[in-house]
């Protein structure tokens, strides 16, 4: 599937109807997904004929993307009902077989490194300090290949320094820095649109 | 929910040791035909727990796996396709997945499982 294909389907997909401020509820644009998992593939061969999981999925955004390139099984979890729900929609709309979880992703028990790869948008840690990092722990204990996942270009030091030496990453890489405006979608958020710089990173897991 | 899902988590409770596997109770299965890929069934085939796949496509109503198998096994199609479709094609619907040690059930509905914690159980 060609990149703008990809972008093109992941804009009509639903998002988040009444975001919740405490799960830092803001949806990953169908343009940043799309090259973060059309890298994963194309560059890293991380994504089809793989078991993806997508950590905090939301709407199912990059679970959806993971399967348009032909990832052979997804699972999304997330701990908000209301988000699974249309993220199954999502799913159903475009005939992807996707599995979602609700539960908290720090709470749930994976037999070991099952994953091949994990993508996700954690909370930033904005509400509640250190989720981020949080769950890159736990991808990093259940993926086999890679993870890949955002976090704020501010925070880069910190992130690689923790993987590696907290998390015993093989290695941290940080792909580019985007721009990611969240959209004006709560009220403590003066301007229309909050811009700010995100890393996108790929980590490589210890081998166990 | 697939049955590749079930063979990867465990219970998630405080304290259970023994959270694996997760016995299924089925009220609703749903089959979804998907394309069957020979490489990724042989890789998965390493990762599976077989006697908790067997365990639990029986409880999801699927009798056709061989309770014993090695990997001359995976050189039959007619052995690949009952994989391939236990695995990947049958989906629990509605039902439960219910913890070995403490009997605590998770319900799952419209193919969701609710594996939400109480305060106490994490
Ligand atoms: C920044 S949003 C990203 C949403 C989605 N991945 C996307 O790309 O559009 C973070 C998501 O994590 C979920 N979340 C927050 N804390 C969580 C937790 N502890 N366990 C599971 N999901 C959580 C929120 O409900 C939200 O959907």
């Amino acid at each position: 599937m060609k990149l703008k294909q990809l972008e093109s389907l992941l804009g009509d997909l639903q998002q988040f109807s009444q975001p919740k401020i405490e799960l830092e509820q803001y949806p990953t644009g169908p343009h940043i997904t799309s090259r973060m998992l059309y890298t994963a593939e194309n560059s890293f061969g991380d994504v089809s004929n793989k078991v993806v999981a997508d950590f905090g999925c939301g709407c199912g955004t990059l679970g959806v993307a993971a399967a348009l390139l032909s990832a052979e099984h997804v699972v999304g979890i997330d701990i908000d009902p209301e988000s699974l729900e249309i993220a199954a929609l999502n799913a159903e709309e475009l005939e992807l077989y996707l599995d979602f979880i609700q539960s908290n992703v720090m709470d749930l028990e994976w037999r070991g490194q099952i994953f091949d790869t994990v993508v996700m948008n954690p909370p930033f840690g904005t509400r509640q300090k250190g989720v981020d990092m949080d769950f890159l722990h736990v991808a990093l204990k259940v993926a086999s290949q890679a993870v890949y996942s955002l976090h704020k270009t501010s925070t880069r030091d910190h992130v690689k320094r923790v993987a590696m030496r907290d998390f015993n990453a093989a290695s941290a890489e940080v792909l580019c820095e985007l721009r990611y405006d969240v959209p004006k979608l709560y009220k403590f958020h003066k301007k229309k649109e909050v811009d700010i710089a995100v890393d996108l990173w790929r980590f490589v897991p210890a081998s166990h | 929910m697939r049955l590749l899902t079930h063979n990867m988590l465990s219970s998630n409770i405080k304290g259970v040791t023994n959270g694996f596997p997760l016995r299924i109770e089925a009220e609703k299965v749903v089959e979804k035909t998907v394309e069957m890929n020979a490489d990724f069934l042989k890789k998965m085939f390493e990762k599976i727990q077989w006697k908790a796949f067997i365990d639990a496509s029986r409880a999801m109503g699927y009798t056709e796996l061989p309770e014993e198998v090695d990997p001359t096994t995976l050189e039959s199609d007619e052995f690949l396709s009952k994989f391939h479709h236990a695995l990947l094609e049958l989906h629990l619907e509605e039902g439960a997945l219910v913890c070995p040690e403490t009997g605590r059930r998770f319900p799952v509905n419209k193919g969701i499982p609710n594996m939400l914690l109480h305060e106490d159980e994490v």
